[in-house]
């Protein structure tokens, strides 16, 4: 009996905790290990060495690519995120605000949308290339995207916003008088960014590069549909299980998610390091005045077109979905436009049915993230227990792998029955993709509710106990609707990411289950454009109805919980 | 209402020993301080009491009740946070009501108390308003009211004034001192702030590394430190380390260590100036204020030639140091008669009254 109440409340909270952790996120894991040593019935390591010395070298050269792949998504990102907050947050002219807000609107397109945008703007009959084609009267298009070049676009595209928003937040953390002081000790602009600014700036930059080498390691969507004969890892796995070499799909889940979790340790490690370096905080950027008329007016022509670039794939969605199926077939541009695509949408119930499974499997999976998320939450930041690095990085590792790899792991561990799973084999059923989704965002709703919950100071729960209230009342009528705001942000966004989820339903899905995003690719498949766009058009909609509602009412940047 | 004891408690953090060997009896009705410098363990101590942590060994009671383990919602104590701790998302009103709701009081019996409490805080007219809306004094006001309106048997408050600038924290000082007569409940403060401690207790407990070493009334503690530290960390004294050299009925004559010539002092033998069973090194301690300053040459025990060697002006008060065989005294005399001219150089005499001295024991080891 001398372990008192508090240490017992803190075991009760953390056991429903850490059997889900277990459950799914590490058993999985374990399995899909276990599974990838298999080979012709006995354990070995032989499929590993399949994988380095195989004849072809296909596995070897999609591990090159993907590596290769996201070196250069890092360059490209960071080469226009990193000009791009300078530009917005250290100069001021007419505009400047609404362009700083439109630079992170790819945020608002789901990828597989996002990609179908693309192809529709830059590819073979892409819109642009044909309109210059016609425009100059050329014979050829002169360019279109496809294969490695396609996917860098693309990443760019996407990627650029995660240097934008962390190197904005960290120059707007600089404290001025820092440059202030070197210019006043004799140095000159270009020494005071080099030896002041830039130093400042490299743990945002260094842990943006991390991100985004992560990211498009992972990346599903953008190879799908425009790798063409282009190979890479996270494509590969998808090509392996399809074709039913499910030990090799194994071996090259695992060694994906080497490379990923390493990145992710090194990113915490490099996170958790003191950082003396923004010991001054809180401080609002000061803008300088551009008084120079062409420099002026060149920043506000770039920003025009930037935005325009940035938002043409918004539009073209958007015109797409306008286009009734069957009415632009071999013309170069569409000529009819109506709302035909969105009243079959809601009227046909086979068109209406992915949507609405896709909210239903949604709502399903971002209640459990609402729960599991604030408990584990709770339990790590507030309470004190051994073991605690153990938890916290079981709750990063969804993060940290591919979404691929996740939906591997999941086949490997729920094809059979487990205790996990209640006895029941899961895959093929309706569950297996609100589990997957649940999964995918364990660490979203975690974070976004840590963010909040080290706010709280400690005091405000031992005032309301001191006051006689029990630990649960004090937890519903105290802690909870002061973190709600906070919390309801990142489960909001929870929700839209399950439903443009992609990677994990395409290994996962049931016919009777599918969500929009294998019906966007069905309806790709038939060259019913208009529908598909129709359907991304409701998933741009609901994202943006999220960050208005977090940004609105809850007083929370949703968008940067993404990153 | 109710008397609290602590026995033989301590608590340690890992390694660390925040609290050692603590014995307390604090009566009811009592305001009792708890005075300290920073990490001493005086809010170590007042989270015991209030159940935040659990003593490593030892037993807390309040009353005859054994306290010892019982959870923090079940104390019925009232606690005022340093940081105040209100609920930011409830209004004055029901920060102030949580306490009652949670006790399940009637809503009709719940408001007329809330609004008794509000009122006895002044913020009567303040009851709708958000916590955030509120000055710095206002939002202490309504954490007092939310601690007093449970009608705690104890009420806990740690450095509640150090946030507010001094005008406010002389008049919460006083509105703290009024409930606390009002309500006639045992309350606990802590602070490192001397001056409200000897101002506003019944009684002081005077910490120092986990150790209390004195408790006794503002007076005693002023007046009688129980050693060197009490004696340092409260006022301004003078320490001389010393040895006794000979003891005679009405006197104990003691050598200062490292003086210059080996002159011998007179203290008093009674209770207040010796305590028989003091052991170890040994420090005599005086104020300034009760050091004399003589214009001329006189006879007499403890009178001492000195040359004086700085002059701080207070306007009231006069603080000379004067410089006597080698040691240096700290002297405060009225702002009247002949300290008005003194000057750096002048040569004066100074007398140490022998009922004034005490010999007390050395316990921070650099007694100097
Ligand atoms: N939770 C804890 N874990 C480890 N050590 C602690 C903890 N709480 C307090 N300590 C240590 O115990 C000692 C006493 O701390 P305490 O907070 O009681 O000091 P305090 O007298 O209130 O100081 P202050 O005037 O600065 O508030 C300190 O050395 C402190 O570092
Ligand atoms: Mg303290």
């Amino acid at each position: 009996m001398i372990k008192n109440r508090d240490t017992r409340l803190t075991l009760l909270l953390l056991i429903p905790v850490l059997l889900v952790l277990i459950a799914y996120v590490l058993y999985p894991s374990l399995r899909t290990i276990m599974e990838s040593l298999q080979k012709d019935g006995s354990m070995t390591f032989g499929n590993y060495s399949d994988f380095f010395t195989q004849e072809s070298k296909t596995n070897l050269e999609a591990l090159w690519n993907s590596v290769y792949i996201s070196v250069l998504s890092v360059l490209v990102s960071a080469l226009i995120g990193i000009p791009l907050a300078f530009i917005f947050n250290r100069y001021d002219f007419p505009g400047r605000g609404f362009f700083a807000s439109a630079a992170i609107m790819p945020i608002v397109l789901p990828s597989l949308v996002g990609v179908m945008a693309f192809m529709f703007l830059y590819g073979e009959t892409g819109l642009i290339p044909n309109a210059i084609k016609d425009l100059f009267g050329l014979d050829e298009v002169p360019f279109k995207i496809g294969g490695i070049s396609g996917i860098l676009i693309v990443h760019a595209y996407t990627m650029y916003v995660y240097f934008y928003m962390t190197v904005s937040s960290a120059i707007n953390k600089i404290d001025p008088s820092l440059e202030e002081a070197a210019y006043n000790l004799g140095a000159n602009r270009f020494k005071v960014f080099w030896k002041v600014t830039f130093p400042l700036l490299t743990p945002a930059i260094v842990a943006a590069s991390l991100l985004v080498f992560m990211i498009s390691m992972a990346s599903f969507s953008a190879p799908f549909l425009l790798a063409g004969g282009f190979r890479v890892l996270s494509l590969q796995i998808y090509f392996s299980k399809i074709n039913g070499d499910m030990e090799v799909a194994a071996t090259q889940s695992v060694i994906l998610s080497i490379v990923s979790i390493s990145f992710l340790l090194f990113m915490r490690w490099y996170q958790n390091r003191k950082d003396y370096r923004m010991a001054s905080k809180g401080i609002g950027a000061h803008r300088s005045e551009v008084n120079n008329p062409v420099l002026k007016w060149t920043l506000v022509f770039t920003g025009i077109v930037g935005v325009i670039i940035l938002l043409l794939p918004h539009f073209t969605i958007l015109l797409l979905s306008l286009v009734p199926d069957g009415t632009w077939t071999w013309q170069t541009y569409p000529s009819v436009f109506n709302f035909e695509n969105y009243r079959l949408l809601f009227q046909d119930p086979n068109i209406f049915k992915p949507l609405k499974n896709s909210l239903l499997l949604s709502v399903i999976a971002t209640a459990g993230n609402l729960v599991f998320g604030v408990l584990a939450s709770y339990v790590l930041v507030k309470r004190k227990f051994v073991g605690k690095s153990f938890v916290d990085i079981l709750v990063m590792i969804p993060w940290a792998l591919p979404a691929t790899v996740i939906g591997m792991n999941l086949i490997f561990a729920f094809n059979e029955p487990t205790i996990f799973s209640f006895g029941n084999i899961l895959v093929g059923t309706f569950w297996i993709l609100p589990l997957a989704y649940f999964i995918r965002h364990i660490p979203l709703v975690v974070r976004s509710t840590n963010a909040v919950l080290e706010q709280l100071d400690d005091s405000i729960e031992e005032a309301s106990r001191s006051l006689g209230a029990k630990w649960f009342y004090t937890f519903r009528k105290v802690i909870l609707p002061i973190i709600m705001p906070g919390v309801l942000s990142g489960t909001l966004l929870a929700f839209v990411e399950s439903v443009g989820e992609f990677p994990t339903s395409v290994l996962l899905y049931t016919l009777s289950n599918r969500p929009i995003s294998i019906e966007i690719m069905n309806q790709l498949r038939m060259f019913n454009m208009g529908q598909a766009a129709a359907y991304g058009m409701i998933q741009i909609a609901l994202i943006a109805l999220v960050l208005f509602i977090s940004n609105k009412f809850f007083g929370v940047k949703a968008e940067k919980s993404l990153s | 209402m109710a008397s609290i004891n602590i026995d033989n408690v301590q608590k340690a953090f890992g390694k660390v020993i925040a609290v050692d060997h603590l014995n307390l009896d604090i009566k009811d009705g009592e305001f009792f301080t708890f005075l300290g410098p920073s990490g001493c363990g005086k809010t170590t101590t007042l989270r015991m009491i209030a159940g935040f942590y659990y003593p490593t060994k030892g037993v807390v009671r309040f009353g005859d009740k054994d306290m010892t383990r019982v959870p923090p919602e079940k104390r019925n104590t009232g606690m005022v946070f340093q940081n105040y701790a209100l609920f930011p998302h409830m209004t004055v009103f029901e920060n102030v009501a949580f306490g009652l709701r949670v006790r399940k009081v009637g809503s009709k019996e719940l408001k007329a108390k809330v609004e008794e409490v509000l009122q006895k805080v002044r913020l009567e007219q303040y009851a709708e308003r958000q916590v955030s809306q509120l000055s710095g004094g206002q939002q202490q006001r309504v954490a007092l009211a939310r601690a007093l309106v449970i009608e705690p048997e104890i009420l806990l408050l740690d450095e509640p004034l150090s946030n507010l600038d001094a005008k406010l924290r002389d008049e919460m000082r006083s509105e703290i001192l009024r409930l606390q007569k009002d309500y006639k409940i045992t309350t606990i403060y802590v602070t490192h702030d001397q001056a409200e401690a000897l101002s506003m207790s019944d009684r002081i407990a005077v910490f120092n590394f986990g150790v209390c070493h004195q408790v006794g009334t503002p007076s005693e503690i002023y007046n009688e430190p129980a050693n060197d530290f009490v004696a340092g960390f409260i006022g301004e004294i003078n320490l001389l380390p010393v040895n006794i050299s000979r003891m005679e009925d009405d006197y104990i004559f003691v050598e200062v260590q490292n003086g210059e010539n080996d002159s011998e002092l007179a203290v008093r033998n009674a209770p207040f100036n010796y305590n028989q069973e003091n052991k170890g090194n040994l420090a005599l301690s005086i104020r300034p204020e009760s050091i004399k300053i003589l214009e001329k040459e006189a006879e007499g025990k403890n009178i001492f030639k000195g040359v004086v060697e700085e002059v701080h002006f207070f306007g009231s008060l006069i603080n000379v140091v004067v410089r006597v065989e080698g040691l240096k005294l700290q002297v405060n005399a009225l702002n009247s008669g002949l300290s008005r001219n003194l000057q750096a150089g002048a040569e004066i005499w100074v007398e140490l009254p022998e009922e004034q001295m005490r010999i007390i024991p050395v316990v921070t080891g650099d007694a100097s």
